[in-house]
């Protein structure tokens, strides 16, 4: 008897934690911003139950334009970095050796040790008029006078593909390396080519790992703030620069909460999407990756 | 299975008459479907498998044994294409493989845990090489069921790998191999991972499997009895090289070294120096002090003084109570005994002589008064002819 109380005692005591950061940190927050985006503004001070807030979205084409533009924007560095990070993962699963593996992971953690902010900078160094890649292209003489690479699309992505690229090479890793050679093998053995052995076996035996991929850097992205604006300047519109103009331009906390819901609702039904046409569950994706 | 290759096979065989001519028949088809000829591996330093040659006759059922660390799954690998070997050449119906990438060598393999794939189901599973191979839809249909229904399992082809028992798994594998027609079979243990029963079973089922398909298995195994049960011939592999091929009988009765001797079946292993040679005898004084006359296995030529070692198995030699035997021609000693091993119809007798060696002897255990029984006196006799000895490899490990 005693020792079924100790049991769950200290289960109680592991799961405290976890059920605090969630109750606190998670859902009281989620509910206090539901609460303020169902409040429609009447008058100074004076609010009322109602789905103002949402309309005022939905009647604003610039509003609902930016979060489509986010939406593109953040799948298309989502379909990059898999592009990218699938090759990457695969060798280091696959390919390098057991201590090789090692340190190509700790290569690819290295990017993580330093700040978002820095990194966004260290890009900025790089691409602006007066950087290091204008100031080189004029001295080789390939370009006239100074070029701006900065504040365009191609920069954000390329900057944003940067950043998250490693959260979509960790799950790969994990479920590539959780294959057996002899899969692979097999394959070739049977007489697949290798195009056929990746289209038929290797993806999909790491699928889950993929949509893990995805999602994570779907999400990070969609909800990215410092990457887009830094890189992308005053014109990269950026969903979550909408937000922030709510809140603190614009003083308009309702309105913000009620973005930052549509923001919410719009990522989860594209993931939700993205699930069914893989075929595949969140639960299943997450726990074999 | 034959109509896989005609073409080639004819058409191998006349480009190679030279190098096999000599051993063989001057026959017009020496129907070899695989051939090694010299094949080494190196790893660095390290020779993995180190000149071995062998062919393979068509339709039989070849095993490579061997302790784990011997080289044959570096051998394997290198028949199926996924290494290269450092020298050598792989033929496969008379012609080299060895420039042949693994997908397009028609050597099939059953890997050691099988290798199915998960995400597909039973008859995709099967299916794949056939696609691989742009074989038309409603041809892929029926060679996958007519393989289903000769592996005796017709209804799983929807199934899911994971909804499968061990031996199905098992069958499915050969079947996803066999649906393709291939010159050559190879198996790497893949029976290490069912249970006991199942294992036996499996055995059996494999040389009927053989047998109906008609095709050349080659099997990679460290488990004897596997081998011996199963093969018309068996290559004992050690250190990278082939201590021996042979027939099972001819390993189990007349081995050729005593590496094989001693992993072949088991023995009492004795090493000791020859005292006298007396043909076709030899007196072998044991270091533990017992002195028995042996044979020297074939193609050993002994002289006094030499280190050797002397193999005798179990089943050759006779336990029998001390009071009313009287000392026979051959090999004779008196022990006590030290235990039973009761094992059905394999039991066995420890027994303990007078000079501290223990000696295994098969004995029938019946239940019955007769049984021998721990503590007794018996007299071990053994017929030099089932004493083989060896010389003693000294630079081997």
């Amino acid at each position: 008897m005693r020792q079924s109380d100790f049991r769950r005692l200290s289960l109680i005591l592991l799961f405290a934690p976890f059920a605090l950061w969630i109750l606190l940190l998670i859902v009281l927050p989620h509910i206090g911003m539901g609460v303020l985006a169902l409040r429609e503004k009447v008058g100074p001070r004076v609010y009322e139950f109602g789905f103002g807030n949402f309309l005022e979205f939905a009647h604003e084409p610039i509003y609902w334009n930016t979060l489509i533009r986010t939406g593109t924007m953040s799948l298309l560095v989502t379909a990059l970095a898999l592009l990218i990070g699938f090759p990457i993962a695969y060798y280091i699963a696959k390919v390098a050796g057991r201590r090789a593996r090692g340190a190509l992971f700790l290569i690819c953690l290295i990017p993580l040790w330093v700040s978002d902010l820095i990194r966004a900078f260290g890009w900025i160094l790089l691409l602006r008029e007066t950087g290091v890649i204008s100031s080189a292209l004029q001295a080789m003489g390939l370009v006239d006078g100074p070029i701006e690479l900065l504040y365009n699309d191609a920069t954000v992505i390329i900057g944003l593909v940067y950043t998250v690229i490693l959260f979509m090479i960790v799950p790969l890793v994990s479920t590539l390396d959780g294959m057996d050679n002899a899969m692979i093998e097999a394959g070739y053995n049977l007489g697949g080519t290798g195009f056929t052995v990746l289209r038929r076996i290797i993806v999909p035996y790491a699928m889950p790992g993929i949509v893990a991929g995805c999602i994570i850097v779907f999400m990070l992205t969609a909800g990215s703030y410092l990457t887009p604006i830094l890189l992308g300047g005053k014109y990269s519109s950026w969903f979550t620069e909408t937000i922030y103009q709510q809140f603190i331009t614009r003083y308009n906390w309702e309105g913000g909460a009620a973005f930052g819901f549509l923001l919410l609702a719009f990522t989860s039904a594209v993931v939700w999407i993205g699930l069914k046409l893989s075929g595949q569950t969140l639960a299943g994706t997450v726990a074999k990756s | 299975m034959g109509d896989a290759a005609p073409g080639p096979t004819a058409g191998g065989v006349s480009s190679f008459p030279a190098i096999r001519g000599c051993a063989q028949s001057m026959a017009v088809s020496p129907d070899y479907d695989l051939e090694c000829e010299a094949v080494s591996k190196s790893f660095g330093p390290v020779r993995a498998v180190d000149d071995v040659s062998f062919e393979i006759p068509s339709g039989s059922f070849f095993s490579i044994l061997g302790p784990s660390g011997c080289g044959k799954t570096t051998l394997m690998r290198m028949i199926a294409g996924f290494e290269d070997p450092s020298s050598g050449d792989i033929r496969i119906k008379g012609r080299s493989v060895v420039a042949v990438p693994p997908n397009r060598r028609n050597v099939k393999m059953v890997f050691q845990h099988l290798a199915l794939f998960p995400m597909m189901n039973v008859y995709e599973n099967i299916a794949y090489g056939l696609r691989c191979n742009g074989v038309a839809k409603a041809e892929i249909r029926r060679k996958v069921m007519d393989v289903l229904e000769r592996i005796a399992l017709p209804d799983v082809a929807e199934r899911q790998i994971h909804q499968l028992s061990g031996g199905q798994k098992q069958r499915i594998a050969i079947a996803r191999c066999m649906v393709l027609d291939p010159d050559v079979l190879l198996l790497d243990e893949p029976l290490g991972a069912l249970d006991l029963k199942l294992r036996e079973a499996m055995k059996i089922e494999l040389k009927l499997l053989q047998h109906q398909f008609n095709t050349t298995f080659v099997y990679i195994t460290h488990d004897q009895s596997e081998a011996l049960v199963m093969s018309d011939r068996v290559a004992v592999m050690n250190h990278g090289r082939f201590e021996q091929i042979g027939t099972p009988q001819e390993l189990y009765h007349r081995p050729a070294s005593a590496f094989v001797a001693g992993f072949v079946g088991d023995a009492n292993r004795w090493s000791g120096r020859v005292a006298e040679v007396a043909n076709p005898h030899a007196r072998v004084e044991t270091a533990a002090g017992l002195s028995a006359l042996c044979v020297p296995a074939d193609g050993q030529a002994l002289r006094a003084g030499d280190a050797v070692e002397v193999f005798v198995r179990p089943e050759f030699i006779r336990a029998e109570r001390l009071a009313g035997v009287e000392q026979s021609a051959g090999n004779s000693l008196a022990g006590t005994v030290d235990s039973l091993l009761f094992n059905g119809a394999n039991s066995r007798v420890l027994v303990r002589c007078d000079n501290a060696a223990l000696i295994e002897a098969d004995v029938t255990l019946t239940g019955g008064p007769d049984d021998l029984r721990p503590g007794e006196a018996v007299r071990l006799s053994w017929a030099p002819e089932q004493a083989k000895c060896f010389a003693a490899e000294a630079a081997r490990p």
